[in-house]
């Protein structure tokens, strides 16, 4: 079957789709964060990104728990590790996650954003076992850079010198 | 920017795309017409992994705790009714076999009959409806099937252009049983007559694949003395079907 078109994600999914904790996949372990640019170098306010782990038992529920009095978020309850964040850019450009290092060499990214009418993939490697099949010319750009211990820099260049490499899976 | 020049471009680009005689199903992430993509699209190309280990090839899952009853009913949220056309929204959430993805979460938000948005940022001069919100959830069930009920939104002008308006959309958000699956789109009504004029769904190059964006009036979705019903499924794009096929046997 052919799959329905991607449409951009818009300036307003603001009151729907970020959450508080939402990037605070697991406390105590490593922090991820950066900034996203445009193509002008100027930091992206409106973006939204998406981390995803898996582990070894599978994937778990629990992201988004909801207060069944209020409907209002309740938060993970921090004991199951879900392996799934997001997180919005704010007036700065700027994202943080926090979360566990599963070992895996790399955190999957998808970023969304006003403009882009395309979700785009990268990873942020968090160790110098960057995929073979990015061109090492460009391998920097996935490879976070860890400022002090557990804590990583990671910044999304959407265009532009420097440029991320965003990834597709066949 | 004058509508003209825009729908030129539009033109220009649709031309190019038949010309080139490719299919392409997604929305063009350089689409000048849409005029905020400029910067905000890579020139590199991507880089593909056929690496059946990828983490993208698994996903998050959702469950009863992340969803309350009342979620998908965008009409029940406060204490009194929205103004606006009631109606349901409902299709299935498949993979590109035709498989349905079951109990995974479906998102939507929308602005209301005014279209204006409950957001700080949309200082569209319409009316905000102190009734509607324009945000829901829902798991789909085993069938794949999502429903929402709601009310209509309205079209509403923004600035990409002089005299620039949106046909009346819902976003939706859907995961699929891979990251590598994930879904963010918008589905229109049919027959409106905005559709020539809109860069955003005019992004989408392929003409047939445009269509696959808008819901189809389904008269026996309709209840009587109560709301208007639109059918609308959903096909999720990812990695090559043959990698999911161990699980369709489990």
């Amino acid at each position: 079957m052919n799959p329905t078109p991607s449409q951009t994600v818009g300036p307003f999914y603001g009151y729907a789709l970020p959450f508080p904790g939402g990037g605070d996949v697991a406390l105590g372990g490593i922090v991820l964060h950066g900034y996203v640019y445009d193509g002008a170098g100027e930091p992206v306010p409106d973006a939204l990104l998406e981390t995803w782990q898996p582990t070894p038992g599978g994937p778990l529920p629990g992201s988004m728990r909801r207060d069944p009095v209020t409907g209002a978020i309740a938060g993970r309850h921090g004991v199951d590790f879900t392996g799934w964040g997001r997180v919005s850019t704010d007036a700065s450009g700027r994202w943080v996650l926090r979360t566990a290092d599963t070992g895996l060499p790399y955190i999957s990214i998808c970023v969304f954003a006003r403009g882009l009418g395309h979700h785009l993939y990268t990873r942020a490697y968090l160790r110098d076992e960057v995929d073979a099949r990015i061109p090492p010319g460009r391998r920097s750009t996935v490879l976070a850079a860890e400022e002090r211990p557990g804590v990583y820099r990671f910044d999304i260049r959407l265009q532009g010198e420097g440029e991320t490499v965003f990834l597709e899976f066949g | 920017m004058t509508q003209e020049r825009i729908s030129a471009q539009i033109a220009e680009l649709h031309e190019a795309y038949l010309r080139e005689g490719l299919t392409r199903h997604h929305s063009a992430r350089d689409f000048a017409p849409y005029r905020s993509s400029a910067l905000r699209h890579p020139k590199q190309p991507l880089v593909t992994l056929d690496d059946p280990e990828a983490a993208e090839l698994t996903g998050p899952v959702f469950g009863v705790s992340d969803v309350t009853a009342l979620d998908n009913d965008l009409t029940r949220q406060h204490v009194g009714e929205p103004l606006g056309e009631r109606i349901t929204v409902t299709g299935r959430v498949l993979d590109r076999a035709g498989r349905p993805v079951r109990g995974q979460l479906v998102e939507v938000w929308q602005a209301n009959a005014s279209g204006r948005y409950a957001h700080q940022r949309d200082d569209h001069p319409a009316p905000l409806d102190p009734n509607f919100t324009g945000v829901g959830r829902c798991l789909t069930d085993d069938e794949g099937r999502y429903a929402f009920t709601t009310i209509k939104p309205g079209a509403y002008p923004w600035r990409n252009h002089r005299n620039a308006w949106r046909p009346a959309h819902i976003h939706f958000s859907l995961f699929g049983t891979a990251f590598a699956q994930r879904l963010v789109t918008q589905m229109y009504f049919p027959n409106d007559p905005l559709f020539p004029f809109d860069p955003i769904y005019n992004a989408v190059l392929d003409p047939k694949a445009r269509e696959r964006l808008i819901a189809s009036y389904d008269h026996d979705l309709s209840v009587p003395e109560w709301s208007l019903g639109y059918r609308w499924d959903i096909v999720l794009d990812g990695p090559s079907a043959g990698l999911f096929e161990q699980e369709e046997h489990e």
